[in-house]
């Protein structure tokens, strides 16, 4: 339970600079998601967080105090790590006991506190066995059982469900917002996979090169995604992005024309002027199919999901437009279809690919 | 057909055993005859010197040898050379190897001159270390020694066995330093950073993660070097020969002194036996602890 203040932080190495310059607030108990691309710095943000990488300029604070010189001990954070980092000669036990047996916590004390954690996270049949022994899930959850038992101002995860199956990613996905819930805790967690961070964060940081590109809650980036970059980084499947042309701007939004010459009107306006060549972004979701569509496009790839199929359609000049339907559709492949637009869904960029902001807010972000 | 299936194997067998006659044979004249000889001629009395006094001596060999105070202290000798050697090594092994993980500006080269001594044969390194280094007149440490205004110490005259101790240990460090910097460089780092993040400091760090990831390896350096630490000999011929008296007499030592100084080859035989035991005795003790260490 703390809040972080991360204030221009940088990190170079050697004369590579790796972070840019962050800034951010994350406040108590919140669980906040770091996604970017690979090799965008999450991880040495995290790193840099814990203390394991020294911050080249910047300043970080926990709760108000600046900790930039504090040692990774002593900052009142635990992490768990993306291979888990057990210690392979100590029982489960001793694992989750190290941290209090170096500060010297009695042993009453300490087993209480293991018992308490791995209660929490169901490992007492595994308690006297060694790592190696166990199962991914169960070493996982014994790498969290370590974080908790030093009862952390703030927890740090590296993608710590990269090595699991997905059955069990998902079990995992579950109790860690669980355990954030019982905790009340700030958790701080990197991720590469869409679903988790949508569904556990309460703050998303996309991050791109070592730069922030936006920070907001999962339905606020979805909806509402400030650039080409977090609109294409959001949301699986990918948004679908057109060239199109601006035809007219009215009170109403921004008319654009596509390269088929269909029209339509996008509710977002800004500094768009008629004949701008603009980027129309349509979420698969958006589109479907519909006799009287604006859009014509013939199928080249049906995936079918169970509950949900996905249509892969060239249309509009470009060879793989998603679209995404109900299970129960039978559009079948080099059928020719028609697509409906929710234009209320569309996005518009600009050659700089920033948004033109929406005229309205999303219903479920309007509070 | 399953009487038939079940045929088969044992048709396969006989053949089978021929053919691995040839490697068994080899192997069997390769062992057993020496040591089958060693242990007939232990038992006669068998001295080049006397040819007369020959025939089947009983436990006469042996008895002269137990009785022997030589062959006591060849005995302690060899079990103190061996033990302080091993503790040498894997403990500046140890420690060297954890330094040499380290960056630091130089590291490769300081990593080859450390590992260099491995490369030098024994009779050259004992030579080196005798004429150069601790020689009381040409030496460097007497040359040292005189500068700061001591008087220069006669290494092999007033510390034999610490002498051959350090030759020996300064050729096997190498051994210990690479198999061990090996295994530090093996641990993984997030295992390090996970106990740095648990409050571990420098030296805990190296007490509970890498003391117990390096004992696999120093298993290993302590079972191969025993092997080879038994058996020393051109470091103490070359430099003390036994000497002075009988401080750097090790068994190996004895037994060339008794078959091929006093051309007693019934004394020497028994000697070897005795060493074999003692190897062996060693061995199954040694094996046993780290074979099952190395099972973890
Ligand atoms: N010790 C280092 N020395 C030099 N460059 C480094 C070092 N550690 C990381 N980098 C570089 O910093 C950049 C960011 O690395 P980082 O590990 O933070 O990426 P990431 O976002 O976690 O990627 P991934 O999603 O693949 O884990 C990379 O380009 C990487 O090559
Ligand atoms: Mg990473």
């Amino acid at each position: 339970m703390a809040t972080l203040t991360l204030r221009g932080l940088r990190k170079s190495f050697g004369t590579t600079e790796v972070i840019k310059g962050i800034d951010l607030d994350i406040a108590e108990r919140e669980f906040v998601v770091f996604v970017g691309p690979s090799g965008c710095g999450k991880s040495t943000l995290l790193r840099m967080i814990a203390g394991l990488e020294p911050i080249t300029a910047g300043e970080l604070r926990i709760d108000d105090k600046r900790v930039n010189e504090v040692g990774p001990a002593d900052r009142g954070l635990a992490m768990v790590f993306q291979s888990y980092a057990l210690y392979p000669h100590m029982t489960v036990r001793q694992n989750m006991g190290f941290a209090l047996r170096l500060a010297r916590v009695p042993k009453a004390e300490r087993d209480r506190k293991v018992n308490e954690a791995s209660r929490i996270l169901q490992l007492d049949p595994y308690l006297e066995r060694r790592p190696k022994d166990l199962s991914g899930g169960q070493r996982q959850r014994v790498a969290i059982g370590r974080a908790i038992v030093r009862d952390p101002k703030v927890f740090l995860f590296d993608e710590p469900l990269s090595n699991l199956d997905a059955a069990l990613r998902g079990q995992m996905r579950i109790e860690l917002s669980r355990l954030h819930e019982e905790l009340n805790a700030t958790m701080i967690y990197v991720t590469h996979d869409q679903i988790e961070a949508m569904t556990m964060a309460e703050k998303i940081v996309v991050l791109r090169a070592g730069e922030i590109e936006q920070v907001g809650s999962p339905l606020e980036l979805y909806h509402h995604p400030i650039n080409l970059f977090v609109a294409g980084f959001i949301g699986s499947p990918r948004m679908n992005m057109l060239a199109v042309k601006v035809v007219a701007t009215n009170p109403s939004g921004t008319e654009v024309e596509l390269a088929s010459g269909a029209r339509l009107i996008v509710p977002s306006s800004g500094g768009a002027r008629v004949g701008d060549a603009v980027t129309l972004g349509i979420r698969p979701e958006a589109l479907r199919p519909d006799p009287n569509g604006v859009l014509q496009g013939e199928v080249r790839l049906v995936e079918q999901l169970g509950g949900l199929t996905l249509l892969h359609v060239a249309a509009e000049g470009i060879d793989d437009m998603t679209v995404q339907i109900e299970g129960s559709n039978g559009t079948r492949m080099h059928q020719s279809v028609r697509l409906s637009v929710d234009t209320s869904a569309c996005h518009l960029f600009d050659s700089s690919g920033l948004a033109l902001a929406h005229l309205t807010r999303h219903p479920l972000l309007a509070a | 057909m399953s009487s038939a299936t079940q045929e088969t194997p044992g048709a396969i067998k006989a053949p089978g055993g021929f053919l691995v006659m040839p490697s068994v044979i080899v192997l069997l004249a390769w062992m057993i005859v020496p040591l089958v000889m060693t242990v007939w001629f232990s038992f006669q009395y068998y001295n080049l010197l006397a040819p007369e006094t020959a025939g089947f001596a009983g436990l006469d060999n042996y008895e002269f040898l137990v009785t022997d105070p030589d062959f006591w202290v060849s005995l302690r000798n060899t079990l103190v050379l061996l033990s302080s050697v091993l503790v040498i090594t894997v403990v500046l092994g140890t420690l060297l190897a954890v330094l040499f993980d380290q960056p630091f500006p130089g590291r490769n080269i300081a990593r080859v001159l450390a590992i260099s001594p491995f490369f030098i044969m024994p009779t050259v390194a004992a030579l080196i270390w005798k004429n150069l280094m601790m020689h009381p007149i040409y030496g460097v440490f007497g040359a040292v020694a005189q500068a700061f205004g001591f008087e220069p110490v006669d290494w092999f005259a007033q510390f034999p066995l610490a002498s051959v101790i350090a030759i020996v240990s300064w050729e096997w460090l190498p051994f210990a330093l690479l198999i061990l910097l090996t295994a530090v460089q093996s641990l993984d780092h997030e295992q390090r950073e996970a106990a740095r993040m648990d409050g571990a400091g420098v030296i805990a760090q190296f007490v509970f993660i890498t003391l117990p990831h390096l004992s696999r390896a120093i298993g290993v350096v302590v079972m191969i070097e025993t092997i080879f630490l038994l058996t020393v000999f051109a470091e103490i011929f070359v430099t003390t020969s036994g000497g002075p008296g009988n401080a750097t007499t090790n068994l190996a030592f004895l037994i060339y002194a008794r078959a091929l100084l006093q051309f007693d080859i019934g004394g020497a035989s028994a000697g070897g036996v005795v060493a074999i035991v003692l190897a062996n005795i060693v061995a199954f003790f040694l094996v046993r602890s780290i074979a099952r260490r190395l099972e973890v």
